[in-house]
This record gives structure tokens, C-alpha cells and sequence, in this order.
């Protein structure tokens, strides 16, 4: 069991400076995001573009910012949940919180701040009938283990780096077919893994189905075949035994909209006096909450974090006054 | 008006909705989208990087050709058709007035 004062749900730019403005009061933060790494949107959508509107930046990048906001609390020795999705959240009898993420990693602390920008980053789901049926019964959104597919007929959609590796891969004397169907015939991954696909195609060693997509799933208790629209060879059912469909990433709310907290158009509720929820000890900063005038701002959500700890302090510690002190006359003292 | 336009959004039910578009606010079909309330996630902020603003364009209006970006991006969206474009790319402005689109499956 991981204990820490704050349990921040998302490792974004909010839950990393939330970190940093903790530790000025001598509160210890704990991160958890179901992304592999910090950062948030900023390091997986956009962390090459550069931001105009953080104070005293004329321009930094995305990436840039992150790694300056890791610096930053790094002297607060922040702890890390990465690759996980915060799940399940419960009361034990000292009235902490205990939250379990889907890998079975239990946290506990007295606050939660949750910081979790758009929600977890999960797979994108092609609009299939019965999709659901079949996931985990041939329908897999990430390859975990390629050997899974050995010996075995399997069919990959996208057309980024991912479908490209894992079609390429597989195709090494791995699986017993491969097929990677892509909606056009440009591909946007890396030029030599494009080149090594079409030289696998010519050889015959991989099926390539450009301008198609897969429409229907079809099969009992496993997936059997897909039926999938061509626009040079018309409707085409092909039997496979897998499909990976590989589309990226979206943030989804996930299960915290089964936490008993107030949502409004898939953010949650707060109170701008201190950017706590309608859960006791519950707060939520940043992108994922909303208020009256609520803007989805980087620069906000430090703002909302800032006020969001004073709170958090106070009711871990009714008893201390707390007094603000400026990092300018006592430095940073970190752990 | 000066410096409006009019088009037309047709929203996942069906329902049509005429809005009016001003062209000197620096906006784009899926920041029109969301000020009025149509459910256009537009995720990554008009970046071109997510594909939640995907709408199909159902008039003949002359729109500017998709950039590399765009086109790599629709890959990542679902029931892409020959005129699925990307709202965050439709910069609003004369030449979109009359537009018609008919938001894309999903979100």
C-alpha cells in the first residue's frame, strides 16, 4: 500500500505543479496516470508544439514545459503510478482514502486531487457492431505480448508507426497471416517502416488492404472473420482469428463518473473557494473541472492547484494555522 | 452582416442547426461547433492532433485542400469518407458562407 498526504489522479502540468506548491507545506504527493509517462497531453499529443501563454514564456514547448514542471518538484520527491488507471476509490475505518487502480496498486491518503485533464487515455474504438462482444475474444486494442499471436491469423487496422511495427513484426515468421488494412494508401508512420510493408506485401509475405476499413466482426464465442468495405474490391470477408485495431489514443472520464462526485458535461463540479468537490477531501483542478467561467488553461489550473493545497493542509491539520511564505525569502527546503 | 456568415451544422440526430459565423474572430468550424453547444469535443484544442471534430461537408462549397496533417489525422477517426474533414481546419471565413456539415459518428 502506497500512503502520501495528496493523491493526485493525472500527471499532467496541474498534478505536477500541484506537487510543487505541496511541498512548500511539507505535504507529500503521490501520482498516479494511465499514461506511461508525466506530462499529460502535453507529452502525449502535443509535446513538439510550442505554448504562448505561460507567464514569463514567450514560447516553450510542450515537452519543454513538462520537463521543466518535473524539475521543479523534484525536490518534493514526488511518487509515481504510471501506466495505471486510478479505478475503484473507498473509505477505510480512519476515514482515508483508499483508491486501487485496474493493475490492483492500492494508494492511501487522507486528500485525492483529482487532475485528470480529459480523463485516462484509452485505445479508440472503431464503430463495429458488437465490438464489445468480441474484445478479449480475437479483438485486442494493444499487443502485449506478440507470442500471444503466434502461429495464428491476424488482421491489423491504422495506418501510424504502431500498425506499421506490429505488421511487420508479426509478419516475421510470427503469425501464420498478416493483414494490415488501412483507410488510404499513404501511410503517416516513419518512411523506412512504410517501405518495409510494401516490400512485404510484394513478397507476399503480408496482405496490404489500403482504401478499406473493417465494418462488421463476425463469429460465436471467438472472433472468426471481419467483413471489410474495399473501395477497389468492394465488400471482402476475411477469416482471421485476431484483429488489432490501432487508432490511437482518446481521453475517456472512465470510472472516476462512478465516484459519487457532481459531473457537468463530463467535468466535475467544484467550488472556486478551494476547488473541492462535493466529496469531502475530494478536489479537482484543472481541465477536469468546471465552475462558473471556468477556462480549460494551463495557466488556471496552477492557479486552482495553488489554492486547491492551502485547503487540503488545512484539513489534514486543523489545528495549524498556516501562514504564507514566499519561496523568494525561505528558498525551497524540499524532502 | 458584415463579417458574418451563415452555415449549417447537422447534428448526430439529424437536426439541422443555421449558425451564424463570425469570420474576424480567428474561429474554426469546431470552436463554432462548441460555442454553440454541439457536442464537438475538439480534445486537442484545434491542433489538428485528435480527430474529435470530424464532420463530413455535404455542400458544394470551395474549401481549402487538406493539409498533411490533417490527412495523417483522419486516420485515427472512423467512417472517413472523401469529404470528411476536420472542423479545427475550417477556418471560418467568406468562402465558407453556405457551408453545410453533418457531424461524423462517435466523437
Amino acid at each position: 500500500m502506497i500512503q502520501t498526504d495528496i493523491l493526485i489522479i493525472g500527471a499532467g502540468p496541474t498534478g505536477l505543479f500541484a506537487v510543487f506548491e505541496a511541498g512548500l507545506l511539507k505535504l507529500r504527493c503521490h501520482l498516479i496516470d494511465a499514461l506511461p509517462q508525466a506530462g499529460g497531453q502535453c507529452a502525449e499529443i502535443y509535446p513538439k508544439k510550442p505554448i504562448y501563454d505561460i507567464p514569463a514564456y514567450p514560447s516553450i514547448l510542450a515537452g519543454e514545459l513538462v520537463d521543466r514542471l518535473m524539475e521543479q518538484a523534484a525536490p518534493f520527491d514526488p511518487g509515481f503510478t504510471l501506466g495505471e488507471r486510478a479505478d475503484a476509490v473507498e473509505k477505510d475505518e480512519e476515514g482515508q482514502f483508499i483508491v486501487t487502480t485496474n493493475k490492483g496498486t492500492k494508494h492511501r491518503a487522507p486528500i485525492i486531487a483529482i487532475a485528470g485533464g480529459l480523463g485516462s487515455f484509452e485505445p479508440r474504438k472503431p464503430p463495429v457492431p458488437n465490438l464489445a462482444h468480441f474484445e478479449d475474444r480475437g479483438v485486442e486494442y494493444i499487443i502485449k505480448d506478440p507470442q500471444f499471436y503466434a502461429g495464428k491469423k491476424v488482421v491489423i487496422s491504422g495506418g501510424g508507426d504502431s500498425a506499421l511495427d506490429w505488421a511487420i513484426f508479426l509478419s516475421d515468421g510470427v503469425a501464420k497471416e498478416v493483414t494490415l488494412i488501412h483507410r488510404r494508401t499513404e501511410f503517416r508512420g516513419h518512411l523506412d517502416s512504410v517501405q518495409k510493408v510494401m516490400d512485404l506485401a510484394a513478397k507476399g509475405k503480408l496482405r496490404l488492404m489500403t482504401n478499406a476499413e473493417v465494418v462488421e466482426a463476425h463469429g460465436e464465442d471467438h472472433l472468426t472473420g471481419l467483413l471489410v468495405k474495399s473501395k477497389d474490391e468492394g465488400m471482402v470477408e476475411l477469416a482471421t482469428d485476431h484483429w488489432v485495431p490501432l487508432f490511437g489514443l482518446s481521453p475517456k472520464l472512465g470510472p472516476i463518473a462512478d465516484w459519487n462526485l457532481n459531473i457537468e458535461k463530463n467535468a466535475i463540479e467544484v467550488d472556486t473557494f478551494d476547488y473541492s468537490t462535493n466529496v469531502p477531501g475530494i478536489y479537482a483542478i484543472g481541465d477536469i473541472n468546471t465552475y462558473p467561467g471556468k477556462l480549460k488553461l494551463i495557466l488556471c489550473g496552477f492557479h486552482e492547484a495553488t489554492l486547491m493545497v492551502q485547503s487540503a493542509f488545512k484539513r489534514i491539520y486543523p489545528e495549524k494555522n498556516l501562514v504564507l511564505k514566499y519561496t523568494t525569502v525561505n528558498g525551497v527546503n524540499g524532502f | 452582416m458584415d463579417g458574418m456568415i451563415k452555415v449549417t451544422v447537422i447534428d448526430r440526430e439529424g437536426v439541422a442547426h443555421e449558425l451564424d459565423g463570425p469570420t474576424d474572430m480567428g474561429m474554426n468550424m469546431m470552436e463554432l461547433c462548441k460555442s454553440a453547444e454541439l457536442p464537438v469535443e475538439g480534445t486537442c484544442g484545434g491542433m489538428a492532433m485528435c480527430a474529435s471534430c470530424h464532420m463530413y461537408v455535404e455542400s458544394e462549397t470551395d474549401l481549402p485542400e487538406k493539409s498533411g496533417d490533417e490527412e495523417d489525422m483522419l486516420d485515427e477517426a472512423f467512417v472517413v469518407e472523401d469529404n470528411s474533414r476536420l472542423g479545427c481546419q475550417l477556418h471560418l471565413s467568406e468562402a465558407l458562407d453556405g457551408l453545410v456539415v453533418r457531424l461524423a459518428p462517435g466523437g
